[in-house]
């Protein structure tokens, strides 16, 4: 092109010096909201830290906090990478132990380890399948289709158990999963597969062709599909992943735990948002990250465990994960409105 | 006379009862710029997007250089070169420039059945060029769209455009929402569409806008086209009357 041509404004808005320190912290938390998360974190590792007496930070205690982290953690990613999408899964608590019941029924059955573990991947994309067949062929809100397989999965899980937790056979490999690692044995062998998998997620959400469709679909699912964003396959993606992670992440709890209890991750969904949330993922969709479900989850754990330590009464767990949720929401409106307000005015 | 660049004929749609479109004929001639106006309703934004891909037609044949096309989806009429501009919902808020500009058709390190990872590099690249093509100052391709005015935003979308080697540009009401200055730009862009060999279609409420800016004018009314002229052989009573 030769000519050029001019359909714009000329717009590159001059801020008053004062205010550029300010608007260049606007625009950071606006492009990486779960920095806020992770400065919330080191904030309370230190807090804990000086309030323990330094039992916070030593090897036993990480060990307890890194071997619930990839459990929790997995699931957040799940239902994080859903709500970029602009979807809801609260079947993923159920899902959580729907999987490792499933895999321990068919290996007492005499499948063997892997084919039975790979079954029961498959169970849990058929529930996410579900999940967003329903919910996209009907087009109702997520929020109600997984409500019901909340209370359906649960059911089921419950039903093929006869009411009594299957037996884990001992002779099944776990070790792959629950082996401690590194020094002290500070990490389980969980935690291994938890950060392969949060890093293909990671490059996934934000390196991929997918990752962008998965945020122009939760961003603006009208513009996504005019641009050719293929947005019912993209979502149907999403919901079966979420539901495999979920389902995958119950199956390392009950290797790790040694019993296939139909009753693990009650709760789990909602526990679930909330990481996403205090992680900085937009309710709205459209924003978020595979590091800010990390952070929000590990900030649950960490507040659990630090509480315990500070000789805090443990009821006060909820209180504080529900207190973090609401501010978290709370701020990232508020900064997003402000940011907003300070781009106008200038 | 040559082959026109896109060609309708005897097009219809219904939306249940409703008959959208009823049996509509245009030819657009390539390197023109037409102006398509008429009230709510008239069928103007269902006639473009069939033409986008995103609407498919029940009834009639749609040419592109003379040959039959099926435009089954949006990434059928882009590969075909057609490119739509929307007034409001062709840009993703919560993403950056550069993504924005490549949604759908992101520059690929490799792929696989295709799904790949993005060449960011190449992206941000080619981000930059596409937005001094169309002398959009902005702050970085990384920033957010939602940090960008009305007119910024349009700015970028017709970058998109441009840099996606358009042969037909859909403008669908592209000065809604736009500052007196902003608009002003825009128009003189539709205007100087024919040099750069890109046949325009440009739908707006505004007559004087469209005479501002396009050599003819389409007017629509209930599903039908109920005046077709060279924009010097009329005037803006003539196209009132005929709404």
């Amino acid at each position: 092109m030769s000519q050029p041509v001019q359909p714009t404004v000329g717009g590159a808005v001059h801020s008053p010096r004062r205010g550029n320190a300010v608007r260049k912290l606007f625009r950071i938390y606006l492009e990486k909201p779960e920095l806020a998360g992770v400065a919330l974190l080191i904030l309370l590792t230190l807090v804990f830290e000086i309030r323990s007496n330094g039992v916070f930070l030593s090897t036993e205690n990480l060990r307890g906090i890194l071997g619930l982290l990839p459990e929790v953690g997995l699931v957040s990613i799940g239902v994080t990478v859903l709500m970029i999408c602009g979807e809801f899964d609260l079947s993923v608590g159920s899902m959580f132990a729907l999987m490792p019941v499933s895999v321990a029924l068919m290996t007492n059955a005499g499948v063997p380890f892997v084919p039975g573990m790979l079954l029961g991947l498959v169970i849990a994309a058929l529930v996410g399948f579900a999940n967003g067949f329903i919910t996209l062929t009907f087009n109702i809100p997520s929020f109600i289709t997984t409500l019901g397989m909340l209370f359906i999965v649960r059911s089921l899980t419950v039903v093929i158990t006869g009411g009594f937790p299957p037996l884990l056979s001992s002779d099944l490999p776990i070790g792959i999963f629950t082996q401690f690692l590194g020094p002290g044995g500070i990490l389980r062998a969980s935690f291994i597969w938890f950060a392969i998998i949060a890093l293909a997620a990671g490059a996934m959400l934000s390196g991929s062709n997918l990752g962008n469709w998965i945020h122009a679909t939760g961003g603006f699912v009208d513009a996504a599909a005019a641009m050719g964003v293929p947005v019912r396959r993209v979502k149907m993606a999403s919901f079966v992943l979420c539901s495999m992670m979920a389902g995958f992440a119950g199956t390392i709890q009950v290797f790790r735990l040694g019993a296939p209890l139909p009753s693990i991750g009650e709760g789990l969904e909602l526990q679930a948002v909330a990481a996403a949330v205090i992680g900085g993922t937009a309710l709205t969709g459209g924003v978020g990250t595979v590091l800010g479900a990390i952070v929000g989850a590990l900030l649950i754990r960490v507040i659990d465990n630090g509480l315990v330590l500070s000789r805090v009464d443990a009821n006060w767990f909820k209180f504080a994960i529900g207190a973090l949720t609401i501010s978290a929401v709370v701020a990232n409106s508020w900064l997003r409105q402000t940011a907003r307000r300070i781009k106008v005015e200038a | 006379m040559t082959t026109p660049l896109i060609s309708v004929r005897n097009l219809h749609k219904w939306y249940s009862s409703v008959h959208a479109l009823k049996g509509v004929n245009l030819d657009v001639p390539p390197g023109q710029v037409c102006g398509l106006v008429g009230d709510n309703g008239a069928g103007k934004s269902t006639l473009i997007k069939i033409l986008a891909g995103v609407h498919r037609p029940d009834r009639g044949e749609i040419k592109v250089d003379g040959r039959l096309v099926e435009i089954t989806s949006p990434k059928s009429a882009m590969k075909l070169g057609i490119e739509t501009i929307y007034q409001d919902n062709s840009m993703v808020p919560t993403m950056s420039i550069a993504r924005n500009l490549f949604i759908g058709r992101e520059p690929l390190r490799f792929a696989i059945g295709g799904l790949g990872l993005i060449d960011h590099r190449r992206m941000r690249e080619e981000a930059m060029s596409a937005i001094s093509d169309v002398d959009l100052q902005v702050r970085s391709a990384d920033a957010l769209l939602s940090e960008l005015s009305g007119g910024q935003r349009q700015g970028v979308a017709i970058a998109r455009a441009m840099h996606f080697k358009s042969r037909v540009m859909i403008l669908d009401e592209p000065t809604n929402h736009l500052s007196v200055k902003e608009t002003a730009k825009v128009l003189a862009f539709v205007r100087r569409l024919p040099a750069q060999g890109i046949t325009g279609i440009l739908i707006s409420h505004n007559l004087h806008h469209v005479f501002q800016s396009c050599v003819r004018i389409v007017a629509m009314a209930r599903g039908e086209i109920v005046l077709d002229r060279l924009v010097e052989e009329t005037n803006v009573e003539e196209v009132s009357d005929a709404l």
